[in-house]
């Protein structure tokens, strides 16, 4: 993976520097919180409903094991033992000192990390394929990609003010894994005729108040033109965007205002201009960045067969692993989603075992994904059913990727200032009336997402089943939304029909599980039988 | 009852007015009456606390209780974490928040 050149290093100790002084400042009175505030949200530094929450980046979701064990360590030391993963592949703290900020920055700082740019209106973390470097089908890994995107994006003087927040995915399988078309920019490397590899754009995407999916507004861009191309994507942005209305200054209303086309065509009018004026990287560098992420040393010739007599193994491997392109190895997701538990949320204890079980089964590295789990993209299939039983022990056995036990769900009202009901709750509910495995497997493939407001953090326009909680009139109310999809076939979610109370919101998810069973046609999918059937038939049984 | 409420500036903890000083339980809130702005004005001054705001609140036998979840919450702590509350161990004490 990536390792930070003395010219990264020596900007995020700068950072650090200056964000030391920045809180004294503050906290001897040089700074109001008024000047303060913006200072502290550019390092990630945000005030939720408890305390000081801390966002910090994981560029593409790929972390070392010893980067995994110094975010452990960081819940023991400087906050209350846990962490929680984001559907940004990010990880937040709850209960962060402003007092302890500067050494917190350092500590992270040590394992080349920070939390640069995880707000503002900037262009943010990075997201990709949990499974990058590692997916039988791949084009190629797209995380050298996303890397030189990143040090495109890290402090660009003419990005930093942007109308809004501005999220990019790149991924390189024809399996999407990171809602690519539900960004600002969705980058997918493809091959053309010619069989070279360059970037299509879709531009546009994006879920909170106004979802939108992005259209692709161009086919094919050269690698050696793929900076200039974004650069030029987003100074249009940059010059029309809506700076007037917080609610309208995303891209996608840009785009979706003056048409995808005319859109196109501004972005080609300046990329025409860019082209003149040396914006795009030497190819070389994109060259130094991939050596970084060269396959590990696979052993040639590892066995490529599992002992499945052990049948708790044999599901956990059916449902959380995945095929590795190395023979030999395959690509095992740890759920963050117990039954009962908390989507997301995983103790010092545990983030320290996985950072543990990354160095000793997966060549030091494991990913966050944007489901809210953890993966171990390369384990060898042999050394497979003693990491479930290291996994199992701690809690982290859960066989449930992708099923209905496998919710995302925002922080919502127990932690975020932003939230109009809790998310959480919903999710242990939820978790807990579906618990029983023969509910799970018959229900099959299910994506649910909770959101505990508009802001969509849980993605809940995405998901099979997609639960919005509003306020109404001071009660927690859930909204249910259906055949939304963040794949490749990428789709945004209807919502039923009036809300429900806590209790309702798990029945009428009841409900609509069960008129997927009953309607179920072959090998169908939930979402396969709604698009086939339809809303109303969902309605009535929820409504009844 | 006009309560006063915000967070500690050092380490961001959810505090509560007394009328003398900034305590981290919603049972010591001292109603502020329209001395709210007054107050709020001085101890941000003094930088004693940010983000401060006044909320209605009722007081009963058993102690005072925010108008809105959402203060209920931040005087309780999440309601999916009982040992991360005031009351750790007291698994009932989430339903004050509901
Ligand atoms: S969706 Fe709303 S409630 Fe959930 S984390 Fe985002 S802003 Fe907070």
């Amino acid at each position: 993976m990536y390792k930070y050149d003395t010219y990264d290093q020596a900007m995020v100790d700068a950072r650090v520097a200056e964000f030391r002084d920045q809180v004294r400042r503050r906290l001897d009175g040089s700074l109001t919180e008024e000047q303060f505030r913006p200072l502290r949200l550019m390092n990630g530094l945000y005030l939720q409903l408890h305390a000081y929450m801390l966002r910090v980046a994981v560029p593409y979701g790929t972390l070392s094991s010893a980067q995994m064990r110094m975010l452990g360590d960081i819940a023991d030391k400087y906050d209350r033992g846990y962490g929680h993963f984001t559907t940004r592949q990010n990880i937040q703290y709850n209960w962060i000192k402003l007092e302890d900020a500067g050494d917190l920055l350092a500590d992270l700082a040590s394992v080349e990390m920070h939390a640069i740019q995880t707000s503002g209106n900037c262009i943010r973390n990075i997201s990709s394929d949990q499974y990058a470097g590692a997916a039988a089908e791949e084009l190629v890994d797209p995380r050298p990609y996303a890397e030189l995107l990143r040090q495109w994006s890290s402090f660009h003087p003419e990005f930093m003010y942007l109308p809004r927040k501005f999220k990019i995915a790149v991924i390189a399988s024809e399996t999407d894994r990171a809602a690519m078309k539900l960004h600002d920019i969705g980058i997918k490397l493809v091959k053309n005729d010619a069989g070279e590899i360059g970037a299509q754009f879709y531009v546009g995407g994006g879920m909170g108040r106004t979802p939108m999916i992005a259209p692709m507004i161009r086919e094919f861009v050269p690698l050696d033109q793929l900076i200039t191309y974004a650069e030029a994507c987003l100074r249009v942005y940059n010059r029309y965007g809506r700076r007037d209305n917080k609610y309208k200054a995303r891209i996608k209303i840009l785009v979706h205002e003056i048409g995808a086309d005319e859109y196109a065509r501004q972005a080609e009018e300046e990329f025409a201009h860019l082209l003149g004026q040396g914006v795009e990287p030497p190819i070389a560098e994109l060259e130094r960045i991939k050596t970084y992420f060269q396959d590990p040393p696979f052993e040639a010739g590892a066995p490529d067969t599992l002992d499945r007599s052990d049948p708790d193994f044999a599901l956990w491997v059916d449902r959380n692993c995945v095929t590795h392109k190395q023979p030999g190895y395959i690509s095992a997701t740890i759920s963050l989603k117990p039954v009962g538990g908390i989507p997301g949320d995983a103790s010092a204890d545990q983030i320290r075992l996985m950072a543990d079980l990354a160095r000793d089964y997966s060549f030091d590295e494991c990913r966050v994904t944007h489901a809210q789990n953890i993966v171990l993209p390369h384990v060898r299939k042999a050394d497979l059913y003693v990491l479930w039983q290291k996994l199992d022990a701690a809690g982290l056995g859960a066989a449930n990727l992708d099923r209905i036990g496998d919710i995302i769900a925002c922080p919502g009202l127990d932690y975020c200032s932003l939230a109009n009901a809790r998310s959480i709750p919903i999710a242990q509910k939820i978790s807990e009336r579906f618990a029983a495995q023969e509910k799970q497997d018959a229900i099959g493939e299910m994506k649910l997402k909770i959101s505990g407001c508009i802001n969509a953090c849980g993605h809940h326009h995405a998901g099979h089943i997609g639960i919005l909680g509003v306020d109404k009139k001071g009660v927690e109310n859930y909204q249910l939304l259906l055949g939304g999809s963040e794949g490749e076939d990428t789709s945004l979610g209807k919502i039923t029909g009036p809300g429900f109370d806590e209790e309702g919101i798990v029945d009428a998810v009841e409900k609509a599980a069960d008129v997927y069973l009953a309607n179920k046609q072959g090998e169908e999918r939930f979402l396969d039988t709604y698009r086939r059937i339809g809303i109303d038939p969902f309605k009535e049984a929820i409504y009844d | 009852m006009k309560i006063l409420t915000g967070n500690d500036l050092k380490t961001g903890a959810v505090v509560w007015w007394d009328g003398t000083g900034w305590s981290k339980y919603v049972n010591s809130a001292a109603d502020v009456g329209d001395e709210g702005d007054i107050i709020i004005a001085r101890e941000e001054g003094a930088r004693r606390v940010f983000a401060a705001y006044a909320i209605d609140a009722e007081r009963s036998a058993d102690g005072v209780r925010p108008a809105h979840i959402k203060d209920r919450i931040r005087a309780h702590g999440p309601t999916v974490r009982d040992d991360l509350t005031l009351n750790p161990g007291d698994p009932d004490t989430s339903n004050w928040v509901i």
